[in-house]
């Protein structure tokens, strides 16, 4: 008990790892659970932010460089293009089929 | 100019076509001409170029060879070969500078030409498109400094003849044709890709120097001089096929069913200047009996395919055989020896048989044009007995053709009568040196028949009446485009360009610039030395000269005998002659033969195949097949009705299976088996006995239906019970897939933790 | 050191709590917004790997592009009039414990692995500028067919979302 008082004590690696585990945990839930197309998407920015502060903390506490951080770029950069690809998709899918509910959708063209 | 300058200069001629090519083949509908003016003034701007490496060259760096090598991909050490890589590079030595003269300026003089005779195609623009490639691949061939790229280029090569022979493909023999060429070459192409490849197994690399320094200190494929004889010939191979070498060289004849000017592209100066071009390559490493091997193919091939050009009738196949013939020669000569002579020839020959093809389009041309304003559509252009007077009609066309039929007879004062001389006193040399007169003898008879049948096509096209005077009467001289061209390789085919001194070439640049390399390859299999051969060479020049004059004039004697004055009777020598000029006239019949040998071939042993196939062993398996049925039938009838003949017959197999069982025993005393094991053995004898009554006597029936059919219902059943389980897993919806996926994920975590 | 431990605590509440506000709520204006704090608490916890430039550059593009993309979303596909903007879940059962499997893997993981921890592992000094440098070296070519990407991604995405003119 006393060991992971101290251990609270002094966040590190471990910590910022369990966080985007967890964070990455819940995003994973989202895209499993939920029937919206949108928050399938958001489900996918928690993986992706939680995969970003992996990066992060690597960078910062095991190699000691930049490029960690540099990845991280690439990442958002991916993530922005992704974000509107996916969202122009939904809005085309939604024009023609009148929901965004993903179990819904089992055709390509109307 | 630096040398690196030259290697920058020689990469931007190289690229340059391919430049042209990239974007005729997009563009040319969007291009105006479809872009005819974009690649030959691309071809005129490399011919420049090409000309001022050239010059910097053979003033500044004549005895100076320059490569540039970047290694393109490093595999390191291969288990098993050793250290393996790629090495790309390119090499600017004298005898590359000169072909890139040669290629270039026959490559951009066709170009123009093929403005004037392409006129109004349908593919116009993909046409030079393809002339561009083809540019390329020959250029590349040309400067690279390895035996891989020189390989992909040469196959390149021939991709983009395929191409262009089959630019009319409409036409069957066209299409026909081009697949043939194709086809040929990569059977001469198998032989060079093995040849290389020995090479590398040997030495580890590609380059011709690395190569050939390595040789020089005695390290040769497998440690013998009968493998290194052999890559040398299988490299040959290659020059066989590209070159049109006797026994591969069927297909350039039929390539004539390609554009005229992509005949005196291919035919004249490129391609089949590539395999002389290999040959000169390699020609360091090549042994006394490689070099032997080659002279006797290049002398086979001058003379068999000048005596099928005698009896010709179509002008382009005469100069088909004709330009077969005079590879013959060059081949003949770097084998002999000569190597400063054959690639001499090379280039001389290169600029009077373009010049003749495209004479000869000229005239195809202008006959096409004037059957075509006379309304008639059968009769061809292309036969020489159509024509005859055209003399008058086309003068610019008949004196060109003239100078190049001069060239190509080895008359005085012509670039022709340099280069052959100097071949033919390299096959004398040769035969007083070891021995072999019959190279010599071959190479002046081959002088005289083709003086005589050059000669015979001049007479017959341009001289005497005119069979059909009102034809004639519409036939014009060609435009300007394709009349400079002509004009260009005429002059091209004097003297004054190769050689100060109109009877000897030796004193000319050209002489001064290009040396015959050291073998490299062990003195006790080496052939003979320079020196010597120089040596006899010397003793042997002004008898080849007499020699060579005597029958070039006795040929065009002959010709004019028979076809101007007509003393001689053509037809009544043929006449006389019918088997041998039958003979002739079919091409020695090499095409049926091969038709016979290798697609009747292969269709024989096709055919013996499927009867194998559908006798023997479908036979064999319905016959086990039938037989198994009928016993089984057979006999579980007759037991269920009692015969004693199935009685009988159980009763004999137990027997037999008693007795196999005891001979089984037997047999094995002699190896030490023991009394036990033959009692086993009659045991085992009796076993099969007992399970053959057993089978009969529940039925083979019974067994078959509950045993085997149990078998194949639970497995169908088994079959279907795991289907429908791993259905219910296929829900079709994503979310089950990814959690399938994050399942998986974890237990990779768990796993590899 | 305290402040510290005081940050990094704030930031992981505020991250994980509005993420879970992120999955679980029913409505998906609430979730949207929610996100827009889990991204505010990713950029705190950049902040405290001394990662200034990411933090900037999340809130900046998460917050300020993305997270508007994502409204714009649920605004155009959610019609308030007739249509409830609360989003049902399936499988929540089945998908619980997966997910309750793999997050105790992962932090299972995390805690028992021995993390080799570089001892010079102090930090940076400044990071924009060295990060301006890699990317036009060392990350030159990904850079550029980043820059491709995202204007491949612009067209498309006009392309797609595009109303067809009906023929």
């Amino acid at each position: 008990m006393q060991d992971f008082i101290h251990w609270l004590q002094a966040p590190g690696l471990n910590h910022f790892l369990i966080i985007s585990g967890i964070l990455f945990s819940l995003g994973v839930f989202a895209i499993l659970t939920r029937r919206n197309a949108i928050m399938v998407l958001m489900g996918i920015e928690l993986v992706l932010n939680a995969a970003n502060i992996n990066f992060i903390a690597f960078s910062r506490y095991i190699t000691n460089t930049l490029d960690g951080q540099v990845i991280a770029i690439f990442v958002i950069i991916l993530a922005a293009a992704e974000a509107a690809i996916a969202l122009a998709i939904v809005l085309n899918i939604f024009q023609n089929f009148n929901t965004v509910n993903v179990d819904e959708l089992n055709q390509l063209r109307d | 100019m630096s040398p690196e300058t030259i290697i920058q200069l020689s990469v931007v001629i190289l690229l340059l076509p391919l430049l042209g090519f990239t974007l005729l083949i997009f563009f040319n509908k969007r291009l105006p001409r479809q872009g005819d003016w974009l690649e030959t003034g691309i071809l005129f701007l490399a011919l420049a170029l090409s000309l001022v490496v050239f010059a910097v060259k053979m003033v500044s760096y004549r005895h100076e060879t320059f490569q540039a090598t970047f290694t393109w991909v490093n595999f390191g050490n291969v288990p098993g070969f050793g250290p393996m890589k790629l090495e790309l590079g390119i090499m600017v030595d004298n005898l590359v500078a000169i072909m890139l003269v040669v290629v270039n300026v026959v490559s951009a003089l066709v170009h123009l030409f093929s403005i004037g005779y392409m006129h109004g195609d349908v593919r116009y623009g993909r046409y030079f498109a393809y002339l561009g490639i083809f540019t390329f691949s020959m250029l590349g061939i040309v400067i690279t400094n390895n035996f891989w790229m020189m390989y992909v280029f040469w196959e390149l090569v021939g991709l983009s003849s395929y191409l262009l022979i089959g630019h009319w493909f409409e036409k069957k023999s066209a299409s026909d044709a081009a697949k043939k060429a194709f086809v040929v070459n990569r059977v001469g192409d198998i032989g060079m890709f093995t040849g290389i490849m020995i090479l590398f197994a040997t030495f580890h690399t590609f380059t011709f120097s690395t190569i050939f320094e390595s040789m020089q200190s005695g390290n040769i494929p497998l440690g013998s001089e009968a493998w290194l004889t052999a890559a040398g010939i299988l490299i040959f191979c290659g020059a066989i096929g590209k070159s049109a070498q006797f026994p591969l060289h069927v297909w350039l004849p039929d390539a004539m069913e390609g554009p005229t000017p992509v005949s005196a592209l291919i035919h004249a100066a490129t391609m089949v200047a590539a395999g002389v071009y290999l040959i000169a390559r390699a020609f360091p490493m090549m042994t006394a009996d490689a070099l032997m091997f080659i002279a006797y193919i290049g002398a086979i091939t001058a003379f068999i395919s000048a005596t099928i050009a005698i009896a010709q009738n179509d002008i382009k196949k005469v100069l088909a055989y004709s330009t077969v013939s005079q590879l013959g020669y060059m081949v003949m000569g770097l084998g002999v020896g000569a190597y400063t002579a054959g690639f001499f020839h090379l280039v001389t020959h290169a600029m009077f048989k373009a010049g003749l093809f495209l004479g000869s389009g000229s005239v195809i041309h202008a006959m096409h044009h004037a059957l075509h304003h006379a309304g008639d559509h059968h009769t061809d252009p292309q036969d020489i007995r159509n024509m005859g007077g055209l003399r008058s009609k086309m003068p610019i066309t008949f004196w060109t053709f003239l100078i190049y039929t001069l060239a190509i007879s080895g008359i005085p004062f012509t670039s022709g009568f340099l280069s052959k001389d100097e071949i033919l006193a390299g096959t004398l040399a040769f035969g007083s040196l070891t021995g072999h007169k019959i190279i010599p003898i071959i190479g002046f008879f081959v002088a005289g028949l083709t003086a005589f049948y050059m000669f015979r096509l001049v007479i017959v096209v341009f001289f005497g009446e005119h069979n059909d005077h009102h034809r004639i009467e519409a036939v014009r001289e060609s435009p300007k485009t394709m009349t400079i061209p002509l004009m260009v390789f005429a002059a091209l085919s004097f003297f004054a360009f190769y050689s100060p001194n109109p009877f000897g070439a030796a004193s000319g640049w050209f002489f001064d610039a290009i040396h015959r390399p050291e073998s490299v390859v062990p003195l006790a299999v080496a052939a003979v030395g320079i020196e010597t051969f120089e040596e006899a060479l010397h003793h042997s020049h002004s008898l080849a000269m007499i020699l060579s004059l005597t029958v070039a004039g006795l040929g065009i004697l002959i010709a004019f005998t028979t076809y101007y004055w007509k003393k001689i009777s053509a037809d009544a020598v043929a006449d006389k002659l019918k088997p041998l000029h039958t003979f002739f006239l079919n091409k020695w019949y090499f095409d049926e033969f091969y038709e016979w040998m290798f697609v009747g071939g292969t269709k024989g042993l096709a055919r013996a195949y499927a009867w194998f196939d559908n006798r023997i062993i479908d036979g064999i398996v319905n016959g086990v097949g039938s037989w198994t049925k009928a016993i089984t039938l057979g006999t579980r009838q007759n037991w269920e009705e009692g015969s004693i003949a199935s009685i009988f017959y159980l009763g004999i197999t137990g027997v037999i299976s008693l007795y196999v069982g005891w001979i089984a025993g037997a047999a094995m005393m002699p190896f030490g088996a023991s009394l036990g094991t033959m009692v086993g053995y009659g045991m085992l004898g009796l076993a099969v006995a007992g399970l053959t009554f057993f089978l009969f006597y529940v039925g083979v029936g019974g067994f078959d239906n509950s045993i085997v059919d149990g078998l194949v219902n639970a497995t169908a059943y088994l079959a279907g019970f795991l289907g429908l389980l791993t259905r219910r897993v296929q829900t079709g919806k994503v979310q089950t897939y990814l959690a399938f996926v994050i399942l998986g994920v974890m237990v990779f975590f768990l796993w590899f933790r | 050191m305290v402040l510290y431990n005081l940050a990094f605590y704030f930031f992981s509440l505020i991250t994980l709590a509005s993420a879970s506000v992120v999955v679980f709520s029913k409505n998906i204006v609430h979730s949207a917004f929610a996100l827009l704090f889990t991204f505010f608490g990713v950029a705190g916890l950049y902040v405290l790997m001394m990662a200034d430039f990411l933090a900037i550059t999340q809130i900046l593009i998460y917050i300020g592009g993305i997270m508007v993309l994502i409204l714009f979303g649920v605004m155009l596909t959610n019609r308030t009039i007739d249509v409830q903007i609360r989003t049902g879940s399936i499988q929540t059962f089945p998908a619980m414990l997966i997910v309750a499997a793999l997050a105790g893997t992962l932090v299972g993981i995390f805690w028992s692995t021995d993390w080799k921890i570089s001892p010079t592992a102090i930090g940076f000094e400044k990071t924009a500028p060295e990060i301006g440098k890699m990317l036009l070296t060392n990350y030159l070519l990904p850079f550029e067919i980043a820059s491709i990407v995202l204007l491949v991604a612009l067209i498309g995405a006009a392309m797609i979302a595009r109303r067809e003119k009906k023929a």
